[in-house]
């Protein structure tokens, strides 16, 4: 009986094996990732306001409001200007993100001698924290020590550049130095684009006397298009994260010039003891990024099978 | 990077050559000038700057800026500099990457040589995770965290970024290990060897790309996180990041741009480090992550 069991309960464990070495990383996602994202759903409809959430008398120190956060979000002007912000940021940084990736892109691939020397140093950007590009751009754009001061240094005495404390203009900023961070990036995925076109058909259109700018409208640019829907996606999701390089330039001002709902969900969240109304503007990032994220790895999984 | 040097068909002349160049070349003092900019003020007088000279090399050469940031800088109560900081984010990185690749190695393998229904699903799930506006989970934690007695410890944050780098990480093996020969795991499953037998012995010894690809990954991320440190480690504990903003930001006393710049260098240093070093393999994981694996 024994001596039945052991190679028994040995097969058992190694079909069971897969699924249980597996089941960790399982569970902490569903706990940590779906659990916790019910679980700021929940909060974003109850009046909760500080942690924790449930008193010394282990009675909970909230009630639920419906949905009493969102009108209120959507009612406050500080989250319409995060909004409006985040239309003008994102808009802005993947068109041009885009532009320069895929110019620079073409460009390489021009049997551009020292493109190997050329790439990392148009990607590097990447590898940094948003903190320390930041705080670069910061003082290099600040009006005291930065550019203004430059010029003016260098004789153009009229010279002026205050956008960073300009709240008609700091928002431009950001999207500079975003811009800066990630177009490399971008060039890097056209770039792969571009080295997996085939060479034939080029050289048929050619044989054609088709020129190259007809090359690129009308045969290359539109073979690309997996590499504009993925700069897209990285470039939209990472737009709605943004979130460090705002607290490193500007803080979210001047005033709430350069707030952008990241920083609005953390200041209600952390310094305005507004919980509630941080989880519901938390959850609408969610839904924002969901929205653009799902369908995309929802064809490239079914894609692979 | 991935892609093979490949001509093209597309033929220029020397005029639009020497444009191109002209072009390339602009763009690279775009990408250079913060990291001028950073380095050139780390190393002159506060008194230059403040001068006007941000662009012009130092007229006195000088390190104290970086001594400062290093060791005596004010950032929290104390003036301790940024090196506690330093060895914070050194001791939350370590423990994070090794466990998450770990991890990330044994679910790739599951995912691709030992499959069962929903395997997919299952892996949707995690990768959706990566992708994630983090805001949506920090009540949630900070709850936690306090519940668990881990808030603003190192080994919080250590918890913190495997949980949310697994995903990454289960990505990059699981598209390594698909190409791998099932026939081979198969072979030495018949020959008798078990679930860990042939992980250790047949897949481990050539994931070697996909380990460095992914330490790296996970390295660089990890490093520059703010979020998580910002919101779970306060004072003490803080990481690096973290130190460096309080540094940047603090309103007392004069405003010393060289102890910032420098700062902002020794924070970037490791990335910057292992990025000269293993470009490549970083640009890999970075292509693996947006684009088809």
């Amino acid at each position: 009986m024994a001596a039945n069991a052991t190679p028994d309960f040995r097969t058992r464990l190694q079909t069971w094996l897969p699924k249980l070495v597996l089941s960790p990383s399982l569970a902490m996602v569903l706990v940590f990732v779906y659990g916790f994202i019910g679980f700021t759903v929940y909060v974003s409809f109850t009046n909760s306001r500080i942690l924790p959430f449930v008193g010394p008398d282990g009675q909970p120190t909230h009630d639920l409001i419906g949905f009493t956060n969102y009108a209120k979000l959507f009612s406050l002007s500080h989250w319409e200007i995060s909004l409006t912000n985040m239309a003008i940021f994102a808009g802005l940084y993947i068109v041009i993100c885009t532009l320069i990736g895929l110019i620079l892109a073409i460009l390489l691939d021009q049997k551009i001698r020292g493109e190997g020397f050329l790439r990392p140093l148009y990607l590097y950007p990447m590898a940094l924290s948003f903190i320390v590009t930041g705080t670069a751009w910061k003082w290099f754009l600040d009006p005291g020590i930065g550019l203004e001061n430059i010029m003016q240094t260098w004789g153009w005495e009229s010279f002026s550049f205050d956008w960073i404390k300009n709240r008609d203009f700091a928002i431009y900023t950001i999207v500079l130095a975003a811009v800066w961070q990630t177009s490399g990036f971008v060039m890097a995925m056209f770039l792969a684009g571009l080295r997996g076109i085939d060479n034939e058909i080029l050289k048929a259109a050619q044989m054609d006397g088709a020129s190259n700018w007809n090359l690129y409208r009308r045969i290359i640019i539109p073979q690309l298009r997996p590499a504009f829907l993925s700069a897209f996606v990285i470039l939209a999701h990472l737009a709605i994260k943004t979130f460090d390089l705002v607290i490193a330039m500007t803080g979210g001002g001047p005033g709430r010039a350069t707030e952008l709902p990241a920083t609005f969900m953390y200041s209600y969240t952390f310094s305005r003891n507004q919980m509630g109304i941080g989880a519901s503007s938390a959850v609408i990032m969610l839904m924002t990024i969901a929205a653009i994220m799902i369908p995309y790895l929802y064809a490239e999984l079914r894609e692979k099978k | 990077m991935a892609v093979a040097t490949q001509d093209t068909a597309i033929r220029t002349g020397r005029f639009a050559r020497a444009l191109i160049y002209l072009v390339l070349l602009l763009f690279v003092l775009f990408y250079m000038l913060p990291l001028y900019v950073m380095l050139v003020n780390s190393v002159k007088p506060l008194s230059e700057i403040t001068g006007g000279g941000m662009m012009a090399l130092p007229q006195v050469w000088t390190l104290e800026p970086w001594a400062k940031a290093w060791s005596t800088a004010q950032i929290g109560v104390q003036p301790t500099g940024l090196r506690p900081y330093f060895w914070n984010s050194i001791s939350m990185v370590v423990p994070a990457v090794a466990i998450s690749t770990v991890l990330g190695a044994l679910n790739g393998y599951v995912l691709t040589k030992w499959r069962f229904r929903g395997d997919t699903i299952l892996f949707g799930l995690m990768l959706f995770a990566c992708f994630i506006p983090f805001q949506i989970v920090l009540i949630p934690m900070a709850a936690v965290l306090g519940f668990l007695g881990l808030s603003g410890s190192t080994a919080g944050l250590v918890l913190v970024h495997v949980v949310y780098g697994v995903g990454f990480s289960t990505l990059y093996f699981r598209n390594y290990y698909a190409v791998f020969p099932t026939e081979l795991v198969r072979a030495a499953q018949i020959d008798g060897a078990g679930f860990f037998q042939i992980f250790w012995r047949i897949l481990v010894p050539s994931s070697g790309p996909i380990a460095v690809v992914c330490i790296i990954w996970q390295f660089t991320n990890i490093w520059n996180d703010f979020l998580f440190g910002a919101s779970f480690a306060s004072g003490d504990g803080a990481p690096m990041t973290v130190a460096l903003n309080n540094l940047v930001q603090s309103s007392t006393g004069v405003k010393e741009y060289n102890v910032h710049f420098a700062g902002a260098i020794l924070a970037a240093l490791p990335t910057l480090l292992v990025y000269i070093v293993a470009g490549r393999y970083f640009v890999r994981g970075l292509m693996a992550g947006s684009v088809k694996g």
